[in-house]
């Protein structure tokens, strides 16, 4: 394979491969000289259908440090937003020689329909659709906590790990699920029933409506955002509820273990999922994510495309 | 053709009922049936080893004329139909402008008659532009030319439960039928297939079973307490079948329906995202088509009716949530019944002419369709070769649309030939 689609798609050796080698590239970022010219020449398409800064310019930052040539090509303005199809984008990317599109889109499967189409033959690189996976945030997730917990091992073995809140419609709880059971923890979705999808007793976790109860026993907590357009949707009375029962906030943090850490994928609506004293508290490890997502994300981009092809055929 | 008669000779065919028979035509009817007959002056056409019964009627097309041209007409739709052995095929209402009244369900009949090929009877709008408030006019498009006996809002359901009565009251003025496509929407705003293990994988928005079953629970019991005729359109749920059954035991005047898609795929094949498989009510699990293909099979569910409903390209060539509800159906229908209940054991030729010609005949009040083959009767058939392997190409297509989910599988019977008013209005390899 040659795109990162899913991390359905994808074994534990390649993920494996993919923070090693982010582990590799982090110490080219800790000098003063940031780049590699590994992908001199090579043309990257940040196609984002949908609105995110912190990812665009994550994986932005990422091709750049390899070289490689970025060409945003966002929602605002262009002509997606003007109602051209999804063939029409990729045929004009395909006629522009773009050699990886990475896509952000509101459309679950977009990605896989552009990786699977005739209409362009460079790499597709999901980074994000609708509610479906976020490959790139899992494997970061998975980088930070390996960083933090692991001791040396090369996966998560062991480890527990609650993600609380919105599983629902959550694409980084679905990548995280597949990714961090994949790589040997053991995962604890907490949130209230309404946020949770039908179907989700086939998946490889446990289930909890009690997040007090879960504190305790857990290595990492994982804080899903919640959005602003549920609120109106019936999934829960109010936000105060919600905070109630489902926020991170000081108590519920002095609860977790001393070496427990928490994790937001961002952005966060502080005083809803998390308290701003627990965002900022030593436990976070919120910043550092951002900090290993440019790194995660140039293994993903040298992995793809700097033409392994034993690792290229494992992806 | 003048004062010319003509006859055909369908000579060595196997009834449904499993009787070896000839079959003389002339003057557009059956002349005679039986053993062997012979006539010097009669075109011979060959049976043996060909099923031969009552033609096809589908209860459920949408033929997208007036309006949606593009996709289909009445001409090309007749065409698919015929090919896929239908003699009859039912108009779906939500066409644009609306059928929803008199006008629009006469203009349709008549570009049926044009076409020629096979009978295209209207279905009308239960409400003005099937906005499920305000009733159309039903008395004036039973009254048309058109005779409309069939009534649908399919596409959207009629969810509101006093219109829904009313309708049903007065249909029974004349002997009509409300059709419902059972979904309740404030359950699937949104929704693009089955909630369940594969919709959480894919995060993809659910339309759950219940939304379906729901509405049914209500329908049978308003046809229950006014005394009128309900017709549930594509039935997709275990559940539902188990409602069906449990309406019919107690007497009320209910019948149903499966789709061809619903009785071979499921809801797995949206892991591809490919959106040729998003279809309205959605492909369901392994547990609800064996329980539809049981329900068929025992009667619980009345008739096979295709749904078809052909959509541009540009309809599918796109994300699944931005794609179009839909699939072709007229053209391999029969292929797909006889491989998911034929070929199974399931049922027999005799089940297959009931479901598919004289059940749907009977609903839809199509008096001269699904008759007996006997002496005097229209001679609208469908010769089936039981084991003429083929694979389906959406190149090959009489449909104006390419939308079948079909495509690249094998089937191994086919319809080889089909008669409308004694004519030949389709013959496999030539003809088409």
């Amino acid at each position: 394979m040659k795109h990162l689609l899913s991390i359905a798609d994808i074994s534990r050796g390649d993920a494996i491969r993919i923070l090693d080698t982010a582990t590799e590239l982090a110490r080219v970022s800790d000098t003063p000289m940031k780049k590699l010219p590994t992908l001199r020449g090579r043309t990257i398409v940040n196609l984002f259908a949908e609105d995110s800064t912190r990812t665009r310019i994550s994986f932005e930052a990422a091709a750049k440090r390899l070289s490689a040539d970025v060409i945003n090509f966002s929602a605002k303005g262009s002509s997606v937003s003007k109602g051209e199809s999804l063939k029409d984008t990729a045929q004009t990317l395909q006629a522009m020689g773009a050699d990886a599109v990475i896509i952000r889109h509101g459309a679950s499967g977009a990605p896989a329909r552009l990786a699977a189409c005739e209409w362009m033959s460079g790499a597709v690189i999901n980074a994000g659709d609708g509610t479906h996976e976020h490959p790139s945030q899992a494997l970061l997730d998975a980088f930070t906590i390996r960083k933090h917990l692991s001791q040396g091992r090369e996966d998560l073995q062991g480890l527990r790990i609650a993600i609380v809140g919105d599983v629902l419609h959550s694409r980084v709880a679905r990548s995280n699920v597949l990714l961090l059971t994949k790589l040997g923890a053991h995962v604890t979705l907490v949130a209230p029933p309404t946020l949770l999808p039908v179907g989700v007793e086939s998946w490889p976790v446990t289930v909890s409506y009690d997040f007090d109860q879960v504190l305790e026993s857990v290595d990492a907590v994982m804080m899903l955002r919640v959005q602003q357009e549920r609120m109106n949707e019936l999934f829960f009375p109010n936000a105060r509820e919600y905070s109630r029962y489902f926020g991170l906030n000081t108590e519920r943090l002095n609860s977790l273990h001393p070496g427990a850490i928490v994790m937001h994928p961002g952005p966060m609506n502080r005083g809803l999922e998390i308290t701003a004293d627990s965002a900022d508290s030593a436990r976070s490890v919120i910043i550092e994510q951002v900090t290993n997502g440019v790194s995660v994300r140039m293994a993903i981009l040298y992995l793809l495309l700097a033409g392994d092809t034993s690792i290229e055929a494992g992806l | 053709m003048g004062t010319e008669i003509r006859k055909t000779l369908i000579k060595s065919a196997t009834l449904a009922d499993g009787r070896n028979c000839d079959v003389l035509i002339e003057g557009g009817v059956i002349q005679a049936v039986a053993p062997s007959l012979t006539d010097t002056d009669a075109l011979i056409f060959d049976a043996s080893s060909m099923i031969l019964m009552s033609g096809l009627v589908d209860l459920h097309t949408h033929l997208r004329e007036p309006g949606k041209e593009d996709s289909e007409t009445v001409l090309t739709g007749s065409r698919a139909g015929v090919k896929g052995g239908y003699v009859a095929l039912s108009a779906m209402a939500n066409t644009s402008p609306v059928a929803d009244t008199a006008g629009v369900v006469e203009q349709v009949y008549r570009l049926g008659k044009s076409a020629g090929l096979l009978d295209v009877f209207p279905i009308g709008a239960v409400t003005q532009g099937i906005e499920g408030k305000v009733l159309a006019e039903i008395g004036a498009m039973a009254d048309s030319v058109a005779r409309v006996r069939v009534f649908s809002d399919d596409g959207n359901c009629v969810s509101d439960p006093l219109v829904m009565r009313r309708a049903l009251e007065y249909v029974k003025k004349f002997g009509g039928v409300i059709a419902q496509h059972a979904q309740e929407p404030a359950l699937t705003s949104g929704s693009q297939m089955n909630e369940g293990i594969v919709s959480a994988t894919l995060g993809l928005k659910g339309w759950p079973a219940v939304a379906e079953e729901a509405i049914i629970a209500r329908d049978v019991l308003l046809a229950e307490h006014v005394g009128s005729r309900l017709h549930i359109c594509h039935l997709t749920t275990a559940g539902g079948v188990e409602i069906i059954r449990w309406a019919k035991a107690r007497g009320i005047d209910v019948t149903a329906e499966v789709t061809p898609h619903h009785l071979l795929l499921t809801d797995e094949s949206a892991r591809s995202y490919d959106p040729i498989f998003k279809v309205n009510p959605p492909l369901r699990t392994e547990a609800d088509v064996m329980a539809l293909r049981h329900g068929l099979a025992d009667g619980t569910i009345d008739i096979v009716a295709t749904d078809h409903a052909p959509h541009p390209g540009e309809s599918k060539e796109c994300e699944w949530q931005e794609a179009a509800f839909g699939m072709l159906g007229l053209e391999h229908a029969l292929s797909i019944v006889a491989a998911t209940m034929v070929e199974t054991g399931l049922m027999d030729w005799a089940g297959v002419q009931n479901r598919m010609s004289v059940a749907p005949a009977r609903i839809g009040g199509y008096t001269d369709h699904g008759r007996d083959l006997a002496i005097g009767a229209p001679a609208h058939l469908t010769v089936i070769n039981p084991k003429a392997p083929y694979r389906v190409d959406r190149d090959q297509l009489q449909s104006k649309s390419h939308n079948t989910p079909f495509h690249g599988m094998e089937f191994a019977a086919r319809v080889v030939a089909t008669f409308f008013h004694g004519e030949i209005v389709y013959q496999d390899g030539r003809g088409e």
